[in-house]
């Protein structure tokens, strides 16, 4: 049966995550915890681009964290590339980071605003015994479409579109096998959109990365991905191929999130 | 050209608030009780004998004139004479002000890395016991006022464990070859290790008394600060790059939480040189605190002013530096 299916990059099984309830914690003792993953269990393939969708609360962006072990799991395993993660301790995890790189939602807040450009890109590569980082960096200036003299900008020289592309030529610089964009788009207009994920796309095909890309906006997640997982309150509730999902909708949830798209109107009269 | 505008602004605006403390400095230590010419008599001095003293120090003259002569000696760099030791205010002020100065910046400094530890290891263990601890002692720190500190330090590394000096700036058999009054500054430039050392060992109490609560609020205002910063997506993404928890809070989050960590200091700064009035007595450290009690208790009305006007342009000239460099770090201040 795993023969006629490519290789799987990550295998989640029965993942269950959960965190204290600082809101509910009494004066004396532990806060209560609070399941938020509740046994989720799928595979991303080498080369997918893995949509996750839900509404706030949901927990898919808990779920991007566990995936690059930001956050260890309560139970259940993440396995990448064939090997557990699910509760390394950071310095055995430290040298693997390298493979599962993170884009964030806000652009503004994921570069530090005193680092030039150059640096932002390089220092990690220094860190990971990449040779020549600064040539490697400027490489991943041309991949995301942007002039090399880039380099020498601090971020707030940039505008929101180009500071995301700054974000992604981050990522990939380290050349990773995979990538997590949490909400990578709602952040900005409707143009910027269209480029960041023009470039997301050939970057995928180019690089032959496997991409998990969280969105809540289904029109976005239909135009890029291969695959789309629908996320409600900590469980999979529909797991399916894009077309697939958008022609035949199992789950209620998910047609209500469907039915939540904004259509054009084409009686709409300008006011 | 805006920018050396706003600089004369805030010199001429230093200038009026310098006036307004002499003012207000010279006519309240003539309205409460006490005169200093009843202190030098010997008891059993006539009367003629009071109104002759009076006459000398031109304290016969009604207050108003009396001010004018005075003011119109300062603008001139005259300070008058000291009713006491009756030598020229000026040059006493400016013989005990480099003891004063190198016994703030010097706890001043201790403040910085008391502080700048107990931020940094508490974001470092957050969650952990070791943090409440931290917090626990922060609150003691702080809750504390600096001369109960400087008791307790003379109880315990003078009494108990006498480790340090509890009086003095330098051990009085020592000759010393300074040619200024900064002795310990001038101890390094010599490379009088030895000489070096003593001071510092007699000026590290009273500096750390003066030091504690304000590294209290040092380490409690970075922290929290650093506390914010860690939350900011390129701290967590720093993090998922494969750094170490120590890199990410020193590189990634404490550079941009210092900044205003650097406000409050510079306003603490003349807050700590104040605290040095009754820190510098109780150590009998020979700085201008001690001289300004001596002073006030003799009534030795010349010195009183003396010594404060010269807090004022302390204080004055420091914050004024403060707000220049500010001014000149900060695009946004400089054009408003």
């Amino acid at each position: 049966m795993s023969d006629i299916y490519p290789a799987k990059l990550y295998q989640i099984d029965n993942l269950r995550l959960s965190l204290a309830d600082m809101t509910q914690k009494p004066l004396i003792g532990a806060a209560p915890r609070l399941e938020i993953l509740k046994g989720l269990s799928f595979d991303i393939p080498k080369g997918e681009i893995l949509g996750i969708v839900g509404g706030s609360g949901s927990g898919k962006s808990t779920l991007g964290r566990a995936l690059v072990r930001l956050l260890e799991p309560s139970s259940g395993t993440i396995k990448f590339d064939g090997q557990d993660i699910t509760h390394l301790p950071e310095t055995v995890l430290r040298p693997l980071r390298r493979r599962f790189q993170m884009i964030f939602q806000d652009p503004m807040s994921s570069l530090n605003p005193r680092h030039r450009v150059g640096q932002i890109i390089a220092a990690p590569l220094k860190l990971h015994g990449i040779s020549n980082p600064k040539q490697c960096a400027l490489e991943a200036l041309d991949h995301v479409g942007l002039p090399r003299k880039f380099a020498a900008r601090y971020p707030h020289e940039l505008s929101g579109g180009q500071r995301q592309r700054i974000g992604i030529a981050r990522a990939i610089a380290l050349k990773p096998e995979f990538i997590l964009a949490d909400e990578i788009v709602s952040g900005l207009d409707v143009s910027s959109q269209a480029q960041v994920l023009n470039l997301l796309e050939t970057l995928v095909k180019d690089l032959g990365l496997t991409l998990a890309f969280i969105s809540h906006d289904l029109s976005v997640i239909r135009r890029l991905c291969t695959r789309i997982l629908v996320l409600h309150q900590g469980q999979i509730v529909e797991n399916a191929a894009t077309a697939e999902l958008f022609a035949n909708p199992q789950a209620a949830y998910t047609r209500e999130l469907l039915d939540s798209i904004p259509l054009p109107d084409p009686n709409q009269i300008w006011t | 050209m805006q920018f050396f505008q706003s600089v004369l602004l805030r010199l001429s605006t230093t200038f009026v608030t310098l006036l307004g403390v002499a003012v207000i400095v010279f006519f309240v230590i003539r309205v409460v009780p006490g005169n200093p010419i009843a202190m030098m008599l010997p008891p059993g001095a006539t009367e003629s004998d009071v109104t002759r003293l009076t006459a000398l120090y031109g304290l016969d003259k009604s207050i108003p004139e009396q001010f004018l002569i005075w003011i119109s000696g300062v603008i001139q760099g005259d300070f008058g004479t000291s009713i006491t030791t009756k030598q020229p205010v000026l040059q006493l002020v400016l013989n005990r002000l480099p003891a004063t100065l190198e016994l703030s910046v010097m706890a001043l400094i201790i403040a910085i890395i008391l502080g700048g530890l107990m931020a940094l290891t508490g974001t470092r263990l957050r969650g952990t016991k070791t943090e409440a601890a931290i917090d626990v002692t922060n609150g003691m720190a702080l809750s504390v006022p600096d001369f109960l500190w400087g008791l307790i330090l003379i109880l315990t590394f003078g009494v108990l464990l006498p480790i340090f000096h509890i009086s003095g700036r330098v051990t009085p058999s020592l000759q010393l070859p300074f040619t200024t009054n900064f002795y310990l500054t001038e101890a390094v430039l010599r490379l009088r290790f030895d000489l070096w050392l003593d001071i510092a060992a007699h000026m590290f109490m009273p500096a750390l008394a003066l030091a504690i609560p304000l590294a209290a609020i040092i380490g409690q205002l970075l922290k929290q600060s650093l506390k914010e910063t860690m939350h900011l997506d390129y701290v967590t993404l720093a993090r998922t790059k494969g750094y170490s928890e120590t890199h990410v809070i020193l590189h990634e989050a404490l550079p941009n939480a210092i900044l205003p960590t650097l406000t409050l200091v510079g306003v603490q700064f003349t807050f700590l040189i104040g605290g040095t009035v009754i820190i510098e007595r109780l150590f009998s450290y020979e700085g201008l605190g001690n001289m300004a009690i001596d002073a006030v208790i003799n009534r030795d009305l010349p010195l009183i002013q003396g010594i404060v006007i010269l807090f004022a342009v302390i204080f004055t000239g420091f914050n004024l530096l403060v707000d220049l460099t500010y001014a000149a770090l900060n695009p946004r201040l400089r054009h408003a």
